[in-house]
């Protein structure tokens, strides 16, 4: 199966890589596949056209497809999860870029209201496949309204699916999957991964929801993480292991749905669970992992239950205060020390 | 315009369908029997009826929260509207939505509403599909003044006029949001010269002249099949009941107010019309009337008898 062989070669990282290619690259030979396969298919946002977007992620699109299918819009957030609704109602596959997920807060109304009930209200008479892509997360101190994570507002949402990949291989299987997928999908990169490279297959593949990867299998402690704290997860588990202490990784790759299972393998192989997480803590991804392990498996625990995630306050400007607030792998390793003394 | 029998006779026929409905959802509502809120389009009719008049099925509505005339106009049956209202199986949408959230692909209806504004872009999305998609269909948007004020208006009408798409813009001017008079809740009252400001055609008529609105409507929506862009109409008209059931409407209106818009009941005014213009006789206006009735107390019956949807269904249709 397609979908092993990937988790393997992923998490192999001995194997030479087929062909390497990076993060957002690997976005764009996703729709570009999509594209050529689906003339439903059309892409909306804020200078994704000729300019190829901010993130260079429809670099080339507009020049093979044409402005019909990329389609730069006025700067109306609103307007544009709007038209993508109505277009998917009408029986297209609109993909919408809200470019900043931070922007996103502008589409809350009608993407929680109309774009997550259409299909429940409407006795399931009307799909509305509709993907927004935005990319998340801080970057080189990019401040309060620039910084934003807020993937946990929309996993509250019955009738939104939310991915949120870590690897450019996962982001063209999981991005295909996103396209062909007949539910509203946010699609939610790091800004910080658009140019971490990996090796991607050059032929067709997809990758389920919910199927977590094992990033790193260890015996002590397992560490949940998505997006770009994955990789600062992994860098914590190589500074464990130094002194002795052995770290399993988890990446559930969507948020919703959310790959319970993989999950409480894990801790009922370590007895630990920790949860990394860029967002905040209040009622976000790590409260939710953290019930799952109360509710399902409280008797595997060894150790309370940690959770390292973005201190509660603003994302500020100030190099010195933006890397305080958020997790790093000095912060991970610090607290699983600590876990592992109990 | 000179009023054609034939056209006469359908348009008489469909307002006289959503004024029977609305009040027999009334009678209903007042007995306990309905759950939720409903909002009704009494006095409004002439706009959905005239707009509709021109749709094909395969064209695209998004409406309001004031929707049952705009879903009965477009082709849903009374009999799955009112069960619908209901919250029963029998319904268009099996009781899931209710009054707010009518919808049915089969006539390319998009929606009722229960939030002002969403479907002005919702109908722009709709439009760009087919204008991609080559399929000659149009969209029409109704909303209420309520929504020109909303930020929804400006970006979807923005987008539809920056690309010409079809679909046409319907204001129901009504002169209320809930129970704000529009002008309080803006500088410039008049709804059609914000057409201006996209650069597209903008017309404000009298609502309550069904063969005004038939003829407006046409010229837009011709407009928009040959692929010219959005036409944004105001129709002047006034709900003869309050925002809701059970808001008497008169805390903020006046009854001279509203005793003289019932004046221009547009049902009155079409009937007259065809009767001075001896376009048709009494007689065959009062057919139509004890037909109707006679469909809508059917569609009662039935919203009446159909159960209330099985509790094991509750999470069917959250994701495909």
């Amino acid at each position: 199966m397609a979908q092993t062989k990937i988790a393997e070669a992923s998490a192999n990282q001995a194997q030479p890589p087929e062909r390497t290619i990076s993060y957002v690259e690997a976005g764009v030979e996703a729709l570009r596949e999509e594209m050529q396969r689906d003339p439903t298919i059309f892409y909306i946002g804020q200078g994704i056209g000729p300019r190829g977007g901010n993130w260079q992620q429809t670099r080339g699109l507009c020049a093979e497809f044409g402005e019909e299918r990329l389609r730069d819009t006025p700067i109306s957030e609103v307007g544009q999860v709007g038209v993508g609704i109505g277009a998917a109602m009408a029986g297209s596959r609109p993909i919408v870029d809200i470019v900043f997920m931070d922007f996103m807060l502008e589409t809350c109304g009608i993407l929680i209201q109309q774009a997550s009930t259409t299909y429940y209200v409407s006795n399931g008479k009307i799909k509305v496949p509709l993907l927004v892509r935005a990319a998340m997360g801080g970057v080189r101190s990019s401040g309060p309204h620039h910084s934003h994570t807020l993937y946990n507002f929309f996993v509250h949402i019955p009738g939104l699916e939310v991915v949120v990949p870590a690897t450019p291989n996962d982001v063209k299987g999981l991005l295909k999957t996103a396209i062909r997928n007949d539910n509203p999908v946010l699609f939610l990169e790091h800004k910080g991964l658009y140019g971490t490279k990996g090796a991607v297959p050059a032929e067709e593949y997809l990758i389920p929801f919910g199927k977590a990867v094992v990033r790193r299998s260890g015996s002590d402690v397992t560490l949940v993480a998505v997006s770009l704290m994955v990789s600062r997860a992994l860098e914590a588990a190589e500074t464990l292991a130094k002194s002795g202490i052995s770290v399993e990784v988890i990446d559930p790759r969507t948020v919703a749905p959310l790959d319970r299972g993989a999950i409480l393998n894990s801790v009922a192989k370590t007895g630990r669970l920790a949860i990394v997480d860029e967002a905040y803590a209040a009622c976000g991804f790590s409260a939710e992992v953290a019930a799952l392990v109360a509710e399902e498996a409280l008797d595997e625990l060894d150790a309370p239950v940690r959770r390292i995630c973005a201190l509660p306050a603003p994302h500020a400007f100030s190099p010195s205060l933006d890397g305080h607030l958020r997790p790093t792998a000095d912060k991970i390793v610090s607290a699983v020390s600590e876990m592992m003394k109990r | 315009m000179q009023l054609p029998k034939s056209l006469a006779l359908s348009l008489y026929r469909t307002m006289v369908e959503l004024r029977e409905f609305e009040l027999k959802a009334y009678e209903v509502f007042r007995s306990g029997k309905m759950p939720g809120f409903i909002h009704l389009y009494v006095g409004e009719e002439a706009v959905a009826a005239g707009v509709m008049a021109h749709l094909k099925k395969q064209d695209y509505v998004t409406s309001t929260h004031r929707g049952h005339g705009h879903a009965l106009a477009k082709g849903i049956p009374a009999r799955e509207v009112m069960a619908e209202l209901m919250g029963v199986v029998g319904g268009c949408c099996g009781g899931r939505g209710g009054s707010m959230h009518l919808y049915e692909p089969a006539v390319g209806f998009l929606g009722t509403n229960g939030v002002v504004a969403p479907g002005i872009p919702i109908a722009a999305g709709a439009a760009l599909s087919a204008k991609l998609r080559k399929s000659g269909q149009v969209a029409v948007c109704f909303f209420g003044d309520g929504a020109v004020n909303n930020g929804a208006f400006h970006e979807g009408i923005n987008m539809a006029a920056a690309w010409d798409l079809p679909v046409v813009y319907v204001c129901e001017n009504n002169m209320y949001a809930t129970e704000t008079p529009f002008a309080k809740a803006t500088k410039n009252t008049n709804v059609a010269s914000r057409a201006a400001a996209y650069n597209i055609p903008g017309v404000q008529i009298d609502g309550d002249d069904v063969m005004i609105v038939y003829e407006k409507a046409g010229e837009a929506i011709e407009r928009a099949r040959r692929g010219e862009g959005p036409t944004l109409i105001e129709c002047l008209t006034y709900r003869f009941f309050g925002h809701h059931v059970g808001d008497p409407g008169t805390t903020y209106r006046s009854r001279d107010e509203i005793e003289s818009w019932k004046a221009r009941d547009p049902i009155v005014r079409l009937r007259r019309q065809a009767l001075e213009e001896k376009l048709a006789g009494p007689n065959e206006f009062d057919e139509i009337n004890e037909q109707v009735h006679a469909m809508i107390e059917d569609a009662t019956t039935f919203a009446l008898s159909s159960p209330q949807p099985a509790v094991e269904t509750a999470l069917n249709f959250v994701l495909t």
